[in-house]
């Protein structure tokens, strides 16, 4: 081999290894992102999936004159529980007996009943083995109710229908998740409609002029504002000028919805644009007019576009928080709301007030309302993913 | 009447009447047809008589709410609500009486129907330019506001200056000179913003740091080496990550990231480094609510938008580039870093530009796991905060609404708000030329 040939293959042999590690770079960046992928939902899994178990104790329940008294609650279970037995759960009864009276009896002797109820979060904690503070006597307590069986973990439907509450045991994401749908309702009852009827005019109506161009120019840009500056916007203009009361789901779905607009816009264009023009010249050739055109044939045909870019801007408006805290959305609740004028919390803010919480079993609460949170949105974007697969026409 | 029960009176009637106007319309256009050729359909009758009930329904509705709402400002009482709600019915039906006396075959509803929904389609999209004008406006008039100072409430004028350049940020006690409380000894409040802007281009910047490689890397592995099958499943998991809700990757830092961190930065500081040097102390400052923590999460956040935008202009280079390079015996690397990369720099760049500008405006990651504490320092491993934070904080304290504080954080909105526009902007300009050159 002359010492040339010799140069080029020693050349090339390096060449060839620098492609290598090229496409190793590659790899390694999707291995990052994907391993960052599995990380993520593998630790929120790891962390949330407890709280969808909860400690609930098996006792009598006493339904007398004592345990009516406001100051005498604690007596409507033996001592033994009342440790045990979650205080929120002991502090409604006497509500409970003033509002069903036959509860004390027909000759108001009082009654007793035989319940499961939910345990105090140091016990469901210390069963879950998670960080606790109970006393060694305590501990052994546990473990004794416990092995008798009165002491056991039992799905915990009161996370998915309970407000937000001080006491861990008993809160849950019910409050925010009714919230977070009176949100999403008014924000597509605000976008939907101006950004379709934006859309349609842009695309099949508007004439090549400056105005035109300034309008599209603006909703590109407006897409691309952060989120809290749509906040200030809630701030100043919906609520001081508008008068919308703050921290209702009104002023939050106003708010989001001005900020789903320019989504809505692209989205609805895009399906607009797939319609093709032998469509609209068919009908404007039997003598339909230009609304006509729009009314019949072309916006029936982009529908499921419209759709499914609806569906992606719920999604991404139901993780939006920042400006939510602005227009005051961060609210303890505890039942849900009654209107959209009332006070109300979406699950984002919950999450975050959850994560703001000191008691460290507000933890595992936080990782399953998120959990929750992931699980509706992936539906949420597989449906719509399902959905243009589904529909997509090539004309 | 509350409120609430007008508006339901409001828009119950406006249905309801509305399509009774309609349906009369119909019938008397179908009556009508009987007897002669008619110029449009039975349904545009109908539609006709609607809009002649609902435009001026609507549109003294609207006048009367607004006005009411400019005089609610001032000492003036306004209309009371029920005289409004009179006035729109009474108004509402002699227009769709007249509209519907108007019925005649030779009325040409169709047209005039349209030129209404036409003026109406243009209103709808003078919507987003009202947006654009009413956050411009919300930020601008309380800026000014906050700059000029409100001698009346003894709150201080700012000058932009300080506020750009000012390197202490501590607005806490701004409320106890609007309180008369001026004269005894309390720090005065200190708007100088420079600390957040700082703190916001470090967690930028990390970001960045992380984004900007791995989005690159895997757009190219996705647009140049993978299967395009393979490709139309893994840029879809990809865009999960922009998908996250940013609340959940703050409690996500917070729980998981930060405790790492700190970790690792306590090994670092104890066990590689020689104690007591620089570097060593660098390490020893590192707190669980750090810079670090959030510019890679954020990092991790942003991938998606990198890769996704650079993998469609990768995609868009045309193939005749990628076979005369290959035809001349480069390796596939040699055409992507010779050829590719440089004709798809202009889309590459308009992408980070984009993530830059989205990582300015994230609020919640940072909210969550920066820190409160305005920090003007250049190790990453110490709590800083950002302008979003800060905003977040003024607007969900108790503050007053009037107060320095709170209108501290519209001047920080409106810094965020130029920022983000000057980085949109020059990206669409990038793009916009970049496909000047490259339509082949």
């Amino acid at each position: 081999m002359s010492d040339r040939e010799k140069f080029v293959q020693k050349r090339l042999r390096r060449r060839k290894m620098a492609e290598i590690r090229f496409r190793i770079y590659g790899i390694t960046a999707l291995l990052l992102a994907g391993g960052f992928l599995v990380f993520f939902f593998g630790d929120m899994i790891i962390k949330g999936h407890s709280a969808f178990k909860q400690a609930y104790v098996k006792c009598d329940v006493y339904y007398n004159k004592d345990s009516a008294k406001i100051t005498g609650y604690r007596k409507a279970v033996d001592k033994e529980y009342q440790k045990v037995v979650s205080r929120a759960i002991l502090r409604l009864i006497p509500k409970e007996i003033r509002n069903n009276p036959e509860l004390l009896g027909p000759d108001g002797e009082g009654t007793t009943e035989k319940k499961w109820l939910v345990a105090g979060y140091e016990f469901d904690q210390y069963l879950k083995g998670k960080f606790n503070k109970l006393t060694d006597s305590d501990k052994e307590l546990a473990d004794k109710l416990a092995a008798d069986g009165v002491l056991k973990m039992r799905f915990n439907w009161g996370f998915f229908f309970n407000g937000h509450s001080n006491f861990p045991e008993i809160a849950g994401i019910g409050a925010a998740t009714v919230g977070t749908i009176y949100v999403l309702f008014i924000t597509m009852l605000c976008a939907v409609p101006i950004g379709v009827a934006t859309a349609v005019y842009l695309e099949e109506f508007a004439p090549d002029n400056k105005l035109t161009r300034a309008i599209e120019v603006n909703i590109n840009n407006l897409a691309a504002v952060p989120s809290i500056l749509f906040g200030l916007l809630g701030l100043a203009i919906v609520i001081n000028f508008f008068g919308v009361p703050r921290s209702s789901a009104m002023a939050g779905g106003i708010t989001l919805g001005l900020m789903m607009l320019p989504v809505i816009i692209i989205a609805t264009r895009t399906a607009l644009r797939a319609v093709p023009d032998s469509i609209r010249e068919g009908a404007y050739g039997v003598g339909a007019s230009p609304w006509q055109v729009v009314q019949h044939h072309v916006l029936p045909l982009a529908a499921p576009g419209v759709l499914t870019g609806s569906i992606i801007s719920v999604a991404r408006a139901m993780g939006e928080t920042a400006p939510l805290l602005v227009v005051g959305l961060m609210a303890l609740i505890q039942e849900p709301p009654a209107s959209a004028l009332d006070g109300t919390t979406v699950l984002p803010a919950q999450i975050l007030i959850w994560n703001n919480e000191a008691i460290r079993a507000y933890q595992e609460r936080t990782a399953a309302g998120i959990l929750v949170l992931l699980a509706v949105l992936l539906l949420l974007n597989g449906f719509a993913i399902w959905l243009r697969n589904r529909t997509e026409r090539r004309w | 009447m509350t409120t609430k029960t007008e508006f339901g009176i409001f828009f119950l009637g406006l249905i309801a009447l509305g399509a009774l106007s309609y349906f009369l319309g119909r019938g008397k256009a179908n009556s009508v047809a009987a007897g002669a050729r008619l110029r449009a359909r039975p349904s545009q009758y109908g539609a006709y008589v609607a809009v002649w009930f609902a435009g001026p329904f609507v549109g003294l509705g609207a006048i009367c709410g607004i006005t009411n709402l400019f005089l609610s400002a001032s000492e003036v009482k306004g209309i009371p609500s029920e005289v409004i709600l009179a006035l729109c019915f009474i108004l509402g039906l002699a227009g769709a009486s007249f509209g519907f006396l108007r019925i005649r075959p030779e009325l040409r509803a169709r047209n005039q129907v349209e030129r209404v929904i036409h003026w109406a389609l243009i209103a709808t999209s003078m919507v987003s330019i009202f947006i654009t004008f009413g956050i411009v406006a919300s930020i601008l008039f309380q800026s000014i506001d906050f700059f000029v100072g409100d001698p009346e409430n003894e709150r201080a004028p700012v000058s932009p200056w300080d506020f750009l350049t000012g390197k202490e940020w501590a607005p806490e006690n701004a409320f106890l000179a609007g309180a008369g409380r001026e004269d005894e000894n309390f720090a005065k409040p200190k708007f100088g913003a420079a600390p957040l802007f700082a703190g916001t281009f470090m967690i930028t910047g990390i970001a960045m740091f992380v984004a900007v490689p791995i989005g690159l890397f895997a757009a190219i592995y996705m647009a140049e080496y993978m299967p395009k099958k393979l490709r139309k499943w893994v840029k879809p998991i990809l865009e999960i990550l922009a998908g996250i809700p940013t609340v959940v990757y703050g409690f996500f830092a917070v729980v998981t990231i930060a405790p790492m961190i700190v970790e690792w930065s306590d090994w670092m500081a104890t066990s590689v480094l020689p104690p007591g040097t620089w570097l060593a102390s660098i390490f020893e400052a590192a707190t669980h609510e750090n810079a670090l923590t959030c510019g890679v999460v954020m990092g991790i956040m942003v991938i998606p938008l990198v890769s996704s935008l650079s993998d469609d202009v990768i995609n868009a280079v045309p193939n005749a580039l990628r076979e005369g390079s290959l035809a001349l015996g480069t390796t596939q690397s040699e055409t992507i870093r010779r050829v590719i990369l440089p004709a798809a720099l202009p889309g590459i760049s308009s992408a980070v530009l984009l993530a830059i500008s989205r990582a300015l405006g994230e609020t919640m990651i940072v909210y969550m796991a920066a820190g409160l504490r305005p920090n003007l320092s250049m190790n990453p491993l110490e709590g800083m905060t950002t302008v979003t934070v800060r905003m977040v904080s003024a607007f969900t304290g108790d503050k007053d609404f009037q107060s320095a504080e709170t209108l501290s954080a519209f001047a920080l909105g409106m810094v965020l708000f130029i920022v983000t526009l000057v980085l949109n902007v020059g990206a669409t300009m990038v793009v916009r030329r970049f496909r000047q050159r490259y339509e082949l």
